[in-house]
């Protein structure tokens, strides 16, 4: 632990002084007994294992959010600006405004379940090995 | 949700059908089972992380009903099912936008934030950071979102009264409204985070399953199709075929079709920069808890907002919009006088009591959040530089919550019958703008440091405001606030559009431009810990 608060103090010195005020405006009991008992922070974000984990968590969840942002925007500016297509009647009274809503609904919903699955199977086991690892 | 929650929410519509001593019982009922549950809950309150986070003892279903218990206001429920009814279409969109809204948390929000912070949205934010002026910062803007949106459920109470207990005189309306405002706070001063989360539970469940029921019996009554439901419900609008499109409300002009994209990129990015949200995810004990909060959440406002689609149809079929406009609380009092419709007073008590029990536990929770944001962020972090005696910081948590409560109390008399419904929107446009913006960078982009945060936060909020007080909602149109001056020169009535980007370009270029990089070390912490755990304290 000793030695990380080294490196990253010593290091910071020559970049950016600034950094110094950062560190002591932890209250000083807090600060001190993070460095003396907490894990050491740079070593596990370093480690592969911790990489691995956020890269596959980071490779769903941003494209996932830029998927139904771009799919839910999409439907709102068609509900604004293409009234006519949004009118279309397809089953009975149910036009393509109601479907697509609709469908809204569904891709949430399949969204909320793919991640609960995704997260069940390939970052809930990764993040019991990076606690393993860091002896937690 | 309240934008649609017009002046004098609700006042006094269908009193002639309405029998205030079934809805009294009603409410009465709901008002003393809470009290004694939250009196329950009391016992071991004393430790702050009792007091803010209930322990963190709470599973993930729990916190997911309370979650979406905070999250379904009264306006929410008669707004968007009137808003339907009236406008068709348009009021349903409001309905997905805050649906879809909560991916954002479930993927992006709920669990890392869970891992990283203990009691406050400032927690997350001033991980790394300068730690007094961005929890200034972040207290700030949870203590101006809070106070707009509790405003607008106390502005909305007065009119509920009116329709539950029959009172119209100003007097009559102000008493009920200083009692409501006194429950509450008897919930947050007696029961705490975790009194507050029970009420919410209850509030939830009574709220969603009064809803399902009416949606069925109104379903069969259709034959189970909705296409029956919405030509009839085409039929019986004077608009016609056009009820069942988009532009109802918004289709106007190109300058309406703007508003409407705006507000829907402020309540899709909103949801998960709401401090109240936020400070639900700590009552679990860790992020898979978290993740299955939302989960519970998005299940919950899933089948509330079907349903209200099909209950704002149904009133446009059978009670007519004629009925609904001419009731004195306008497009309001479509849910309520569907009730009656569909199984008379007695329906009606309980629909109205539950409308009110609902801004009752949406309140507690609000006056939760800024209480626990002031004593933890202001008192405990700025004032006592994170040396507060942790039984001091509750005490100034309970105090801050007494002296809400009276804000609460005074703002929502004065504010009784006003049309402050803007301010819910403004206050989801400031929670997407200062909120969302930092701390989606905090979690994500290792180089944002104290300056961007200051700048996103402080960008964001200054933005919002100064954009709603410059728009048609203050002044120059007519139904603007202020009649007498015209001073408007910002042409959209929701500043999202303008204020999310806003934010994030401050948030951008504050990083660049400041001078004090961002601390490898705590990053590293703040990454490993949001991401697996590790070090967050339970």
């Amino acid at each position: 632990m000793q030695n990380v608060a080294q490196t990253s103090a010593t290091r910071n010195t020559i970049e950016d002084t600034g950094e110094i005020p950062v560190l002591f405006e932890v209250s000083e009991t807090e600060r001190l007994s993070r460095r003396q008992a907490g894990p050491d922070y740079l070593t596990i974000q370093a480690s592969p294992e911790f990489r691995g984990l956020r890269g596959r968590f980071r490779r769903f969840v941003f494209p996932m959010s830029l998927l139904f942002i771009v799919w839910y925007l999409v439907y709102v500016v068609l509900a604004a600006y293409a009234r006519d297509f949004m009118s279309i009647k397809v089953l009975g009274e149910v036009n393509v405004g109601i479907l697509l809503g609709a469908g809204q609904f569904v891709s949430t919903a399949l969204i909320t379940m793919a991640y609960l699955q995704f997260a069940k199977r390939r970052l809930d086991p990764d993040v019991e090995k990076v606690r393993r690892q860091a002896g937690v | 949700m309240p934008h649609l929650t017009s002046p004098a929410v609700l006042a006094a519509s269908a009193t002639d059908g309405s029998n205030p001593i079934i809805n009294t019982v009603v409410f009465g009922a709901f008002v003393a089972v809470t009290l004694f549950v939250v009196y329950r809950a009391s016992s071991r309150n004393s430790s702050a992380a009792d007091y803010y986070a209930a322990g963190s003892a709470f599973t993930g279903r729990q916190n997911g009903i309370a979650l979406s218990g905070d999250y379904l206001s009264a306006a929410s429920f008669l707004g968007i099912a009137g808003a339907i009814a009236v406008h068709g279409y348009d009021g349903f969109l409001y309905s997905i936008g805050f649906m879809v809204a909560w991916l954002v948390a479930l993927l992006l929000v709920a669990e890392l934030t869970r891992n990283t912070g203990r009691f406050t949205m400032g927690d997350v934010l001033a991980f790394r950071m300068k730690v007094r002026p961005v929890r200034a910062a972040a207290a700030t803007s949870t203590l101006v979102i809070s106070l707009f949106y509790m405003l607008a459920q106390m502005a909305g109470a007065g009119g509920l009264i009116a329709l539950l207990l029959n009172i119209h005189s100003n007097f009559g309306q102000a008493l009920i409204i200083a009692v409501v405002g006194l429950i509450m706070v008897l919930y947050v001063l007696v029961g705490g985070m975790k009194g507050t989360t029970y009420v919410q539970i209850i509030k939830a469940s009574i709220l969603i399953m009064a809803v399902v029921l009416m949606t069925v019996f109104l379903f069969g009554k259709f034959g189970f199709s909705i296409s029956n439901l919405l030509s009839q419900a085409a039929y019986n609008s004077p608009m016609g075929e056009k009820l069942i499109q988009p532009g109802g409300s918004y289709g106007a002009n190109n300058l309406t079709k703007l508003d409407f994209v705006s507000l829907a990129l402020a309540l899709v990015l909103g949801t998960a920069g709401l401090p109240h949200v936020l400070m639900r995810f700590y009552t679990v004990p860790n992020a898979r808890e978290a993740r299955r909060s939302v989960v519970w959440t998005t299940a919950c406002v899933f089948v509330f907002y079907l349903c209200t689609l099909i209950i704002g149809f149904g009133a446009a079929a059978l009670v007519g919009t004629k009925e609904i406009k001419s009731a004195p609380g306008g497009e309001n009092s479509a849910a309520p006088l569907l009730a009656l419709h569909i199984g008379g007073t007695v329906l009606l008590g309980v629909v109205a009591a539950v409308a009110f029990a609902t801004i009752l536990a949406v309140i507690a929770g609000l006056t939760m959040t800024a209480s626990a944001s002031f004593a933890h962020d202001v008192y405990a972090n700025i004032f006592k530089r994170g040396k507060a005696d942790p039984y001091d910081e509750v005490r100034v948590a309970r105090l801050t919550a007494v002296v809400i409560g009276l804000l609460a109390i005074i703002g929502g008399i004065l504010a009784n019958g006003q049309n402050i419904a803007f301010l819910v929107a403004l206050a989801f446009a400031v929670a997407a703008s200062a909120n969302l913006s930092t701390l989606l960078y905090s979690l994500f982009w290792k180089r944002f440091n104290t300056t961007g945060t200051l700048w996103g936060i402080y960008g964001g909020l200054i933005a919002c405001v100064v954009l709603v007080v410059f728009s048609p909602v203050v002044s120059g149109a007519s139904d603007s606030i202020i009649k007498a001056v015209d001073f408007h020169w910002f042409p959209l009535k929701n500043p999202g559009l303008v204020s999310i980007p806003f934010s994030f370009v401050c948030g951008f270029v504050g990083t660049l431009v400041g001078k004090g990089k961002a601390d490898p070390y705590k990053q590293a912490e703040m990454e490993v810990r949001s991401l697996t755990g590790i070090g967050s304290r339970i």
